[in-house]
């Protein structure tokens, strides 16, 4: 009998999140400081409290900073857009998408949101989402 | 508090050493330095050494090579600081009164290396998607999300700033990386002495906009060596060696403290802030009191901001610091005139002593064809990604 079921995906990272609505990023929450950790802390770095909570961060932001990488390791595909964006007074790293990556079409303060793409699938018909910020 | 001194002080060559490894490197540093401070291994009460890309145990190796006393050995490890922190930890033990005479030294192999961080692991051959890591990744990040890469990283730091406060484009960031290379035409010692043009180092090979290759730290080989005596212990050699020594007023190293996005772009700013101001109040001196500065330009992108953050201009105040000519050794506050990390070279754990000889060398009178004139007071600093930090102000001896 032939598999019918969809697909299974697989966020690149764990804290991209695919299946709570809109594909969103989420980080864990100092519910005493709010500081934000994208992974696992054991106090927070910033206030030494041991509790935390998981929440979502906006999917749209200004992009703070950026440079555009032609020199890479092996294997990195180059040219490419690496950044900072601010995400409501949470800073995201991420790769632009969808854009010329040059300083022409590239420039710090402009307004990007979250997108995702497909890295491929697997041999057991997993396929890996990625997730990257584009032009608004 | 009895005050610290640097005795002696040597650096090799930098460039290629094909013929030497690194043990070799180091203990031509060590025993020129020690020959500059007039001592040998059995004054000295401790040692501490830096090496990052070797095998582990680079002081005892030394040793091996140099003399054998039984003396406490610290290897530290601090990634670009570890000349600084090798240094550091020699002063901290003549401070703590346990030895009155120390050597620091680092050293490095990294001509050939190429491009520092990024790669991450490879995708396994069994074509599966398997979250892994403390971010279960299902495969390398680097280059998917964002760049793992140095000269990517720092780009970044360099266009944060720009962003902040204006007027740094990458024409900004390439006539630092001009001057730096102008310098270096000086430098017997420097890996890289060629004057480049402005149109040069912007036509040349693209790395992380608006890095390009001349706007890099050059990877090389070289090896620093300092002895660090005690004042008391100072006041009992011979006139000469009290006249040659050099103070070191402040010796700071500083972590990052946590500051939002600190763990998404590493903050570089923060840490050399806290630095300079503790280093400043330890040498109660203020930066219009320095006559020069060895900064850590491991990027063009990264010599702009710490103008800012070693409070040689107002705040947001970089570019036109700048732009006034300041930095150039003939302006008001010259910076890197060694050539800096981008035509000197940078061998990661030589360049924490050897930004300090550079220092000493012109409090000294004896930087020949490239002195700056009548220099009493300089600061080195260096910075390490993770992060460290370490400054050292020096003043040239009264005596
Ligand atoms: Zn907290």
């Amino acid at each position: 009998m032939a598999d019918t079921s969809a697909p299974t995906r697989v966020p690149l990272v764990d804290y991209l999140v695919l299946d709570d609505g809109e594909p969103h990023l989420a980080a864990n929450e100092c519910t005493g400081c709010g500081a934000r950790f994208f992974d696992r802390r054991n106090a927070c770095a910033a206030c030494f409290g041991t509790d935390f909570r998981r929440v979502k961060i906006a999917t749209s932001g200004e992009l703070r900073t950026f440079t555009i990488v032609a020199f890479a390791a092996p294997g990195v595909e180059v040219p490419f857009v690496s950044g900072v964006i601010d995400c409501d007074g949470t800073s995201v790293r991420a790769n632009l998408r969808n854009v010329e990556p040059d300083a022409d079409h590239v420039h710090t303060g402009m307004n990007v949101q979250l997108t995702t793409y497909s890295l491929g699938t697997d041999d057991h018909g997993t396929e890996a989402i990625g997730f990257a910020f584009e032009p608004i | 508090m009895d005050e610290i001194w640097i005795l002696g002080i040597n650096m090799t060559k930098f460039g290629k050493h094909t013929d030497r490894d690194v043990v070799d490197l180091a203990s031509e540093a060590v025993m020129a330095a020690l020959a500059d401070g007039g001592v040998t291994m059995a004054d000295m009460g401790v040692m501490a050494a830096g090496n990052l890309m070797g095998s582990g145990g680079i002081g005892q190796q030394i040793q091996k090579q140099v003399g054998q006393t039984g003396i406490a050995v610290y290897n530290v490890s601090n990634a670009c600081a570890t000349g600084a922190t090798a240094l550091r930890t020699a002063i901290m033990s003549i401070k703590a009164g346990e030895s009155d005479m120390g050597l620091a030294v680092g050293v490095e192999k990294l001509a050939g290396v190429g491009l520092l961080g990024g790669g991450g692991r490879a995708k396994k051959d069994g074509n599966e998607w398997e979250p892994q890591g403390r971010f279960g990744a299902v495969t390398s990040t680097d280059g998917r999300i964002g760049t793992d890469t140095m000269p990517g990283v720092f780009a970044q730091v360099g266009m944060e700033y720009g962003h902040k406060y204006g007027g740094a484009d990458f024409e900004l960031f390439a006539k630092i990386s001009e001057k730096n290379h102008a310098h270096s035409t000086l430098n017997p010692l420097a890996a890289y002495s060629k004057r480049f043009t402005l149109e040069e180092i912007m036509g040349d090979m693209m790395i992380a906009y608006p890095n390009t290759r001349p706007m890099c730290s050059a990877n090389c080989d070289g090896a620093a060596a300092a002895v660090v005596v005690s004042g008391e212990k100072l006041k009992t050699l011979s006139l000469e060696q009290q006249r040659r020594a050099v103070k070191v007023s402040a010796s700071v190293l500083t972590s990052d403290p946590w500051q939002e996005a600190c763990q998404v772009l590493p903050d570089v700013n923060t840490l050399t802030r806290n630095a300079a101001k503790t280093a400043y109040e330890q040498a109660g001196i203020g930066p219009e009191d320095l006559d020069l500065v060895e900064l850590h330009d491991c990027f063009a992108t990264a010599e702009l901001v710490h103008y800012d953050n070693l409070g040689l201009c107002e705040e947001g105040g970089a570019v036109d610091f700048f732009n006034s000519g300041a930095p150039w050794r003939d302006g008001s506050l010259p910076v890197n005139v060694s050539g800096g990390l981008q035509s000197k070279g940078h061998p990661i754990s030589a360049t924490g002593i050897a930004n300090i000889w550079e220092v000493c060398h012109h409090l000294r009178g004896e930087a020949g064809d490239r002195q700056i004139e009548g220099a009493k007071v300089g600061l080195a600093h260096v910075i390490g990604l993770g992060s460290a930090c370490g400054i050292h102000i020096l003043e040239r001896s009264a005596a």
